[in-house]
Order: structure tokens, then C-alpha cells, then sequence
């Protein structure tokens, strides 16, 4: 693999890591948000087997395997977390559960 | 046998907690059984220990239970210390307190708080083993705060009354002015030899500095008048007569007031080792509060308040002991004493509860051939504390007018001034009590109505308890009063109190080395400080001959006043005595008016700086906090946006340090 093709792999990891993390800063649905995290976790996964790759080193591709359970547990309790919310307050955004506010 | 000595204080602690926990099971007369028996028992071994101290070196015997402060240099064990000192108060401890547990299952009968009182009773005999048997300062404090702790829970007993709940409280107060200098003194001993243990720091008592020395002598002098009820903090113990009369007769008659005399005959190498005012003051004191308390005595109406003044006046007689350097002297006259006062209390409680809680002497009269074996009794009593020889009081009180002369000749003059107050006073009582005229019951209705309208708030008073335990004679009114004799568990104590109350003399007889058996046994602990005395045959019998016409004198002029009524009483019975010398209402006018000013100032202070200072800083937390609460809004997306900032400042941060 050339350098050019892996810095095109890392812009592309890094472009993708950015637009998961402005869409969780500005979109107010709960679910959206969650596919946010989602799309930033798979960009870091994209730079961890680059890198994997450009170094020859196995590790950074163990490493995505691990990112990949946790996300998958995150998204279980996270998505639970939206059908309660849904259950209770029909319509509500994430904006809208802010009692534990200071 | 001397190894027992431990199960001295763990039986009365064993039948304290037996009955803290199940008091109210056991209830009565079961729970008056057990605290006599723990006590009873606690008596038979300290007669073994007795026993076995013969056997030891000099008659000492310590014994360490186990650490109780480690501290760096600072350590306290839980020990004994049993020497002839100790081992006297102990007899006599635990055999007055035998009896007068005894006496209280008679006369607590029927209180609705029968187990508690034995309860009281058992901690504070556990207190005060501790107190005595202690071998070092701090535990001594910790028997000195337990016993008043139970002195404030047996005065306020029957708390019902305002009026005895602030006569416990004014107790525990002023005994907090004393505890004070107590625990400087302790302070004070540490620091000046690194120990707070008898045996230890006792023996080097005469190397010490003089200022040290006299530091600690003042400030142990200040436990002790808090304790001992001398002057100026003897205000406590008239108003303690609230408590039941066995308390009255135990704590502040025979043991707990006696606890000042024992702490400074026990720090005796400390006293001598201190400038030569510090004895002095000593004496002066407890010479000038014999005097004071005996005039007031004089003019007391009830008969519990004159004993009381009594105790504050015997017990000047035993500060002035140890003034002069009369230590042994001093621990005679409180064993007499414990044992005739202790006796005239338990008589005084037999006639109050005959007379259905009539404490007014004037309410009385011709009880002798009603209440027979009380009034014989109590005739001991007044004989032995009036100094009539060959009673028991005659003996001591002339051992400690013995060294007072050999001081100053000043002294001698006003312990018999005291001397002849004394046997006045107890003479009064005794006549007005049961010789004379009835004043009571329907005979007595006319010279009722003439008593005035101070005697009427009396008689309110002094009736409180009488639904606390007379349930058998309810019906009780000041016009059918029938007096009755008291039942054996009351009148069996009373005997054997006479009997001591009448040879206790045989102690410490004057006659003879030989049969000066007090002072060759205390030789161990006070003999290096004792003063010498060295009577000839002559002056022995001539202080004897002074001693016995001042007490048969003092009778005499009570027999002509109070039988004869050659003299108006109330020529002597003076107002200013009556309210003793307006002692309480000065401190009560000081208090309220100067001191009050003081106080607000220092509230004032307290409330400026101290609280200005602590809310301050709450204030301080407070502003800040709210508006760091700002940052806490509660959006999430606030939140992920403070994470991403924080992770991009971390490795902003590292990127600097770490160079590739």
C-alpha cells in the first residue's frame, strides 16, 4: 500500500469523525445521535487498521474488534435508553431531558 | 487474696449493668436486692483484701489491668493502686454504701423508679472505687466525673420538680468550676514529669521546682473545693438535700464530698513540696467554711438543710486538718464522720418518711417515744458529732484541733468556735426533733396557724414527693399526721451505723503510740509530710477537758434555749444566717448584673468573629458555587462539546511536553 493511498484512508477517517461529532453536537433526535457516535467510532476503526497497515502491526486490527464489542454494547443500552424515553415522552429530543441540570 | 482487688469495682459495674439492661424486669424489691447484694459482696472482698495486705511490702500492693491511653510519652493504664490510703476509703466505702443500699430498698418502697435508683446507686459505688482505687491522676478524674455525673442524676432523681431538676444542675456547675482546676493540675503534673502515675511521680515530688509545685497544689486545691463544698463553691450542697435522703446520707454526707479531702491527702508530697502559703490557704479555708457553715446551720429550718451545712462544716474541719498537716488526722475525721453523718442522714430520712415528707423541724416534736430505735440512734449520732466523749467525733475532731493549735493558736480559737456551734446546732435539732411539744397532728393546729407565711411555701415544698411512695397513706393532710416508726430493712442499717458512730474513736486514741492504730497504718503514705506532734500528758488532757466543756456547753445553751426557752430562738436564728449569709443571692445579683454585661460581651465576640468567620467562608462557597452552577445546563450536547475541548487541551498539552 502506498503512503498516498493511506494518508487518503486517514483524511477519509478523519473526515468521517468529524461529521459524526458535529452531528452530535447540533441534531437534537436521540437516535440520530447515537448514529452519530456510531459513524465516529467507525472512523477511528478505519485510522486504527490504517495505521495497522502502514506499520505492520496486527495489534491495531485487534484493537478494532474490542471498539466493535463495546460499540455494539453501547448501542443496546443506548438504544434502550430511547424506546423508555419514547414510551414516556413521545417526540422528546435530548435537549428536553435536562433535570440533572445544575 | 490481695489479687482480688479488681472485683472491688467490677461488682458494683457487674450489677450496674445487670440493672441498666434489665432493671425494669426485675423490678422492685428484686432490683434493691441485687444492688445491695453486688455492693455487700464488694465489701466481703474488700475485708479479704484487707487481709491479704498485711502480707504485702509496706503494705502496697499495684496492680496494672491493662493500657487504656498509649500516646507517644503520654500513657494511662487502667490500674490499681491499693495502699493503706486507699484501702481505709475502700472499707469504708463499700460498708456505709452496704447499708445504705439496704436502707433505700425501705425507703424507696413504692417509687415508680425503684430499679433506676439502684441503678444510680451501683454506678456511682463503681465511681467512686475507681476514684480511690485509681493509680494515676487521670483515672482518679474519671471516678471524680463519674461520681458527679451521679450525684447530678440522683439530686435531679425526682425531676418531676423544677426545683430539683436545677438543684442537680446547679450541682454538676459548680462542680465544673472545680473539674476545671482538677484538669490543669493534671495537665500541669504531665508536663512537669512525664507521668501521671502515683507511684511514679509522687516520690519525686520534692526534687520539683517550688513554682511547679505550688501550681499544681493550687489547681488540685480548686478540684478539690469544687468536690469538698468549701468555700466559695459550697453553694451545691445545701440545695443537693432535693435527692432522696439515702443519697443525701451516701454521696453527700459520707463518700462523694470526702473525694477533695482524699485527692490532696494522696498528692500530700505535693503540697509539701509548694510554697508555705499553699497549706496556709488550705487551712484557712476549710477553717473559715467550718465557721461560716455552722452559722448557718444555726438558723436552718430543715432538718435535712442542717445537716447538709453540717457535712460543709465537718467537712472544713478536714481541709483544716490537712492545712495544719494533720493528713491523718484529716482521714479519721472523715471515717467518724461518714459514719455519724451518714447515720444522722439515714435517721432524718426514718423521720421524714415517718412524718409522711415532713422535712420542716418545726412541724415536729416529741418523736422519741413514737419512732424509738430512730430516736436513740440518732441521739448517737448527734453525741458523736457534737464531741462528746467517748463518741467517735469527740476523738478526731479533737485529733485535728490537736494540730491545729500546734500550727496557730488562731485556728485552734475558731475550730472551737466551730466546735461550740456544732454541738449547738445538733442540739437544737435533736431537741426541737424529739423532745419538746408535738407540733403536729390536731394538738399542734394552733400553733400552725401561727407560723408564718414562709413556713407555709416550705411545707409545700417539702411534701413533693409524697405520691412518689406513700401509697399506703395518700391521704395524707398537714392536720392528721400520724407518725410511725420505720421497718427493719430501715432501722437495721440505723443500728450499726450507731454502733460504729459510737467506737469508731478506738481507731486513733491519742493516749498511747500503741493505740494509734489510723495513724501507724497511713504512715506508709503520709508519715514523711505528717506534722509532728508531740503531746505531753498534760496538755493532752487539758485539750481533752477544753474540748469536752465546749461540747457539753454548746448542749447546754441549745437545752436552755430550745427546752427551757429562757431565750427567744429567733435572737439567734438571725435572718442573715437563715439565708446564709446571702452567699447565693450575691452571686445571683453578681451574676445577673456585672457578670451579664461580661457575658454579653463575650457573646457578642463569639457572634462578630467566630460565627463571622465560619459563615464567611459558607458564604464564600456559596457565591462561588452558584455561579460555577452555570456551566452545569444540562444539555448533552454541551457536555460532549466540554469533552472534545478537554481532549483536545490534553493533547495540545502533550504535544508540547513530549517531544518525538
Amino acid at each position: 500500500m502506498g503512503s498516498n493511498l493511506s494518508l487518503a484512508y486517514l483524511m477519509l477517517s478523519a473526515i468521517l469523525f468529524v461529521i459524526g461529532g458535529v452531528g452530535v453536537l447540533i441534531r437534537r433526535n436521540p437516535l440520530v445521535m447515537i448514529m452519530c457516535v456510531e459513524l465516529m467510532l467507525n472512523a477511528v476503526n478505519l485510522s486504527f487498521v490504517t495505521f495497522g497497515k502502514m506499520l505492520d502491526d496486527i495489534s491495531g486490527q485487534i484493537i478494532v474488534f474490542f471498539v466493535m464489542v463495546v460499540a455494539a454494547a453501547e448501542v443496546v443500552v443506548g438504544l434502550a435508553l430511547i424506546v423508555a424515553m419514547a414510551r414516556r415522552r413521545p417526540g422528546a429530543t435530548a435537549d428536553d431531558l435536562r433535570t440533572l441540570r445544575g | 487474696m490481695v489479687g482480688l482487688v479488681w472485683l472491688l469495682p467490677a461488682l458494683p459495674l457487674a450489677g450496674f449493668l445487670l440493672l441498666v439492661f434489665f432493671g425494669k424486669r426485675i423490678g422492685e424489691p428484686r432490683a434493691g436486692w441485687i444492688g445491695t447484694g453486688a455492693v455487700a459482696l464488694s465489701f466481703v472482698t474488700a475485708c479479704l483484701v484487707f487481709v491479704g495486705l498485711w502480707g504485702e511490702p509496706e503494705h502496697t500492693y499495684e496492680l496494672s489491668l491493662f493500657q487504656w491511653i498509649p500516646a507517644g510519652h503520654f500513657n494511662v493504664d487502667i490500674g490499681i493502686l491499693l495502699d493503706p490510703l486507699s484501702m481505709a476509703m475502700v472499707l469504708f466505702i463499700t460498708g456505709i454504701a452496704s447499708l445504705i443500699h439496704l436502707y433505700s430498698i425501705g425507703y424507696m418502697h413504692g417509687d415508680s423508679r425503684f430499679p433506676r435508683f439502684f441503678t444510680y446507686l451501683n454506678l456511682f459505688v463503681f465511681s467512686m472505687l475507681v476514684l480511690v482505687l485509681g493509680n494515676n491522676l487521670v483515672l482518679t478524674f474519671l471516678g471524680w466525673e463519674g461520681v458527679g455525673a451521679c450525684s447530678y442524676f440522683l439530686i435531679a432523681f425526682w425531676f418531676e420538680k423544677e426545683e430539683n431538676a436545677s438543684a442537680g444542675k446547679k450541682a454538676f456547675i459548680t462542680n465544673r468550676v472545680g473539674d476545671w482546676g482538677f484538669m490543669i493540675a493534671i495537665f500541669m503534673t504531665f508536663f512537669a514529669f512525664g507521668t501521671v502515675t502515683y507511684t511514679q511521680f509522687l516520690p519525686m515530688a520534692p526534687g520539683l521546682a517550688q513554682t511547679t509545685a505550688t501550681f499544681i497544689a493550687l489547681m488540685l486545691f480548686v478540684g478539690a473545693i469544687g468536690k469538698s463544698a468549701q468555700i466559695p463553691l459550697f453553694i451545691w450542697l445545701p440545695d443537693a438535700m432535693a435527692g432522696p435522703t439515702p443519697v443525701s446520707a451516701l454521696i453527700h454526707a459520707a463518700t462523694m464530698v470526702t473525694a477533695g479531702v482524699y485527692l490532696l491527702v494522696r498528692v500530700n508530697p505535693i503540697i509539701a513540696a509548694s510554697a508555705s502559703w499553699i497549706p496556709w490557704m488550705i487551712a484557712i479555708v476549710g477553717c473559715a467554711t467550718a465557721f461560716l457553715a455552722a452559722t448557718i446551720a444555726l438558723a436552718q429550718q430543715d432538718i435535712k438543710k442542717v445537716l447538709a451545712y453540717s457535712t460543709v462544716s465537718q467537712l472544713g474541719y478536714m481541709f483544716l486538718a490537712i492545712g495544719v498537716g494533720g493528713y491523718s488526722a484529716a482521714i479519721f475525721h472523715m471515717i467518724t464522720h461518714a459514719f455519724f453523718k451518714a447515720l444522722l442522714f439515714l435517721g432524718a430520712g426514718s423521720v421524714i418518711h415517718g412524718m409522711h415528707d415532713e422535712q420542716d423541724m418545726r412541724r415536729m416534736g416529741a418523736l422519741r417515744k413514737i419512732m424509738p430505735v430512730t430516736a436513740v440512734t440518732f441521739i448517737i449520732g448527734w453525741l458523736a458529732i457534737a464531741g462528746v466523749p467517748p463518741f467517735s467525733g469527740f476523738w478526731s475532731k479533737d485529733d485535728i484541733l490537736a494540730y491545729a493549735l500546734h500550727k496557730s493558736p488562731i485556728l485552734y480559737v475558731f475550730g472551737l468556735i466551730t466546735a461550740l456551734l456544732t454541738a449547738f446546732y445538733m442540739s437544737r435539732l435533736v431537741f426541737r426533733v424529739f423532745y419538746g411539744d408535738a407540733r403536729w397532728g390536731e394538738s399542734a393546729e394552733g400553733e400552725l396557724a401561727n407560723l408564718n407565711a414562709h413556713t407555709a411555701t416550705d411545707a409545700v415544698e417539702s411534701g413533693d414527693h409524697a405520691d412518689a411512695h406513700d401509697d399506703d397513706h395518700a391521704h395524707v393532710g398537714h392536720g392528721a399526721v400520724h407518725p410511725h416508726e420505720s421497718k427493719w430493712p430501715m432501722l437495721v442499717p440505723l443500728i450499726v451505723l450507731a454502733f460504729f458512730a459510737a467506737v469508731a474513736g478506738v481507731l486513733n486514741l491519742p493516749f498511747t503510740e500503741h493505740l494509734e492504730f489510723l495513724n501507724r497504718w497511713l504512715e506508709p503514705v503520709v508519715g514523711e509530710n505528717q506534722a509532728h506532734l508531740h503531746l505531753g500528758g498534760l496538755q493532752l488532757t487539758v485539750e481533752l477537758l477544753i474540748s469536752t466543756t465546749i461540747a457539753l456547753l454548746g448542749i447546754f445553751a441549745a437545752y436552755m434555749v430550745y427546752l427551757k426557752k429562757k431565750v427567744d430562738p429567733r435572737r439567734i436564728e438571725l435572718p442573715f444566717f437563715a439565708n446564709g449569709w446571702y452567699i447565693d443571692q450575691g452571686i445571683t445579683a453578681f451574676m445577673g448584673g456585672i457578670g451579664r454585661k461580661g457575658f454579653e460581651l463575650i457573646a457578642m465576640f463569639d457572634k462578630v468573629v467566630i460565627d463571622g468567620a465560619v459563615n464567611g467562608v459558607g458564604r464564600a462557597t456559596r457565591g462561588g458555587a452558584s455561579r460555577l452552577r452555570a456551566i452545569e445546563n444540562g444539555y448533552v450536547r454541551w457536555y460532549a462539546l466540554m469533552i472534545g475541548v478537554g481532549a483536545v487541551l490534553i493533547v495540545a498539552f502533550v504535544m508540547t511536553q513530549v517531544s518525538f
